[in-house]
């Protein structure tokens, strides 16, 4: 269970939230800018490494804020959580 | 050109009498540990269930046999020991279904044509369906099923409650009344060690050489930008075609070679129960809870559960999820709540964006990769036959060929969701 430290509702378990997915990295500035396949990429490749992640958490069954937190994808220690994207 | 150089031993009730009486210290090794070499024709990275069954096709169907396995850690020690080994092809796509068949179908032939007893019981799946979603789900499911020949039939609540007696929950007064159930009456359960082991000594038999505690570190690429081969511990290994079959460590291994994949590391985990009278004699799948069980010969239940769901590189159960899944099962077998549980484990797997498989060529000439393989127990033979055809030809067999990288470069995915629980 991962004890997430909410910005408005301090530590809550995990089962108060939902899992938003992978953040991804920032949109391009310009789309049309980039060839196919780095669209394609930015659109499908999320980070998979051995180490921190950003995710987003929903707290739904809190203050329903959407959460983005750093956490660490081989020992689930969390860094930093903070408010939005 | 297949050179069978070293004879294989046969097992037979012959062979295990003969042993039995000079106390089992005749039987030969089933697999050679020979000196690693720096260069062969093609370089598997993986001894799991692909990389070990690509072997074994690439021998014996394009006669490849001047390959290394290469292995982390050791023989059938990833996930393919750590499954709970459900085959079975209800899937849900023209691409999927045809894949899912033919594997399950060669799952059948496995005991005879490796002369190793996969020990295999065809046990029925009965989905339990809790929402008017599912069941529609399912009805799609069988309508695309019955084209590629996979069974899938509606059943009423009563006769589910005949087919699997333990099963007193979802009452009509319940949260999630039980609505219906679908039977897939091809699903199978069988020995995932005799299937790393029967592969790899089958393999072995013909030539190809297994090296365990031999972990790649990094991709290594010509001044051509193609591959060249796999950097270890042990030294430099070289090969123009290398594969990957490292089940969740795919990306780890690419992004050493620059190479980024649309894959995302996951944790599935499941535990056992003390071993009990036969209880349930088929594997009852409960996606709208999320959990599904089945016994073993030995009378463990197995009982897997959702995945956890953000990325993870672990290998054990996250206490939230073990929770969850003995309260979703709790709900439907009330009578297991003095069932004791014996052991839990998990294991870490690569899902793509689409959740489908990839077997695919990829951006760098001679590497390939067969990955995503998150419910791919059940695909180890026709995987493994697709991977080995990749590797020999440079092209995709039919059933593996809707599973190329090119599907991300076309926006053409392969949506797939499995039946949300059960691998
Ligand atoms: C709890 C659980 C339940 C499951 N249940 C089912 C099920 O019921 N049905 C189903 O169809 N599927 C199921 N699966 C999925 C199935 O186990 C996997 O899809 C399948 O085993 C993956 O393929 P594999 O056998 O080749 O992987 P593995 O056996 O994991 O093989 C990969 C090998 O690569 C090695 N490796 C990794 N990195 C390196 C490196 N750098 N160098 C060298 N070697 C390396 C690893 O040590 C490992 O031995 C389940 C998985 C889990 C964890
Ligand atoms: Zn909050």
């Amino acid at each position: 269970m991962l004890l997430i430290d909410c910005p408005f509702c301090g530590k809550r378990n995990e089962s108060e939230f939902v899992y938003g997915g992978p953040a991804m990295p920032a949109r391009p500035a310009d789309p049309s800018a980039l060839d196919d396949a780095h669209w394609v990429d930015h659109l499908t490749v999320p980070p998979n490494p051995m180490g921190p992640v950003e995710e987003r958490w929903w707290h739904l069954r809190g203050c329903g804020s959407w959460l983005t937190i750093r956490r660490d994808t081989v020992t689930h220690a969390i860094a930093e959580v903070r408010h939005g994207g | 050109m297949v050179n069978i150089i070293i004879v294989m031993q046969r097992y037979s009730i012959l062979s295990l009498a003969r042993n039995a009486l000079s106390g089992h210290r005749g039987w030969a090794e089933a697999w050679r540990s020979p000196p690693l070499k720096d260069r062969y024709d093609a370089i598997i990275v993986g001894a799991g269930g692909h990389g070990l069954a690509a072997a074994y096709y690439l021998a014996k169907e394009h006669g490849i046999t001047d390959v290394a396995v290469l292995e982390a850690g050791w023989l059938g020690g990833g996930n393919v020991a750590r499954n709970t080994v459900t085959i079975r092809s209800n899937y849900m796509r023209d691409e999927s279904i045809p894949f899912y068949v033919k594997s399950v179908a060669m799952f059948e032939g496995l005991t005879r044509e490796l002369n190793f007893n996969m020990m295999h019981s065809k046990r029925t799946m009965i989905d339990v369906l809790q929402t008017w979603g599912m069941v529609r789900d399912r009805r799609r499911r069988r309508l695309i099923m019955d084209i590629y020949g996979a069974t899938y039939e509606d059943i009423s609540v009563d006769e589910l409650r005949r087919r699997v007696p333990a099963l007193t929950g979802g009452r009509p007064d319940s949260r999630l009344p039980i609505l219906g159930a679908a039977v897939h009456t091809d699903a199978a359960v069988n020995r995932h060690d005799a299937v790393a082991w029967g592969y790899a000594r089958a393999a072995d038999a013909m030539g190809v050489e297994m090296h365990q505690k031999t972990p790649a570190t990094k991709l290594l690429r010509g001044a051509d930008g193609a591959i060249a081969g796999v950097e270890t511990p042990r030294g430099t290994v070289r090969a123009k075609t290398v594969a990957l079959a490292v089940s969740g460590h795919t990306t780890t291994l690419t992004e050493t070679a620059g190479l980024r994949l649309p894959l995302r590391t996951i944790n599935l985990t499941a535990f056992v129960s003390e071993p009990v009278k036969p209880v349930v004699d088929v594997i009852v799948n409960c996606p709208d809870l999320g959990v599904y069980l089945s016994q073993s010969d030995k009378g463990e239940l197995v009982i897997g559960g959702a995945t956890d769901l953000g990325q993870s590189f672990r290998r054990d159960i996250k206490q939230s999820v073990f929770e969850d899944t003995v309260a979703a099962m709790l709900d439907l077998f009330p009578r297991f709540r003095r069932l004791k549980l014996m052991r839990q484990w998990g294991g870490h797997l690569d899902m793509a964006h689409d959740a489908t498989p990839i077997v695919s060529a990829t951006d760098i000439p001679g590497l390939i990769v067969s990955a995503g393989w998150w419910g791919g127990y059940k695909a180890i033979p026709a995987g493994g036959a697709g991977l080995a055809h990749l590797i020999a030809t440079g092209r995709p067999d039919p059933l593996t060929a809707p599973f190329g990288l090119n599907r991300f470069r076309t926006l053409d995915y392969v949506v797939e969701t499995g039946t949300t629980t059960a691998r």
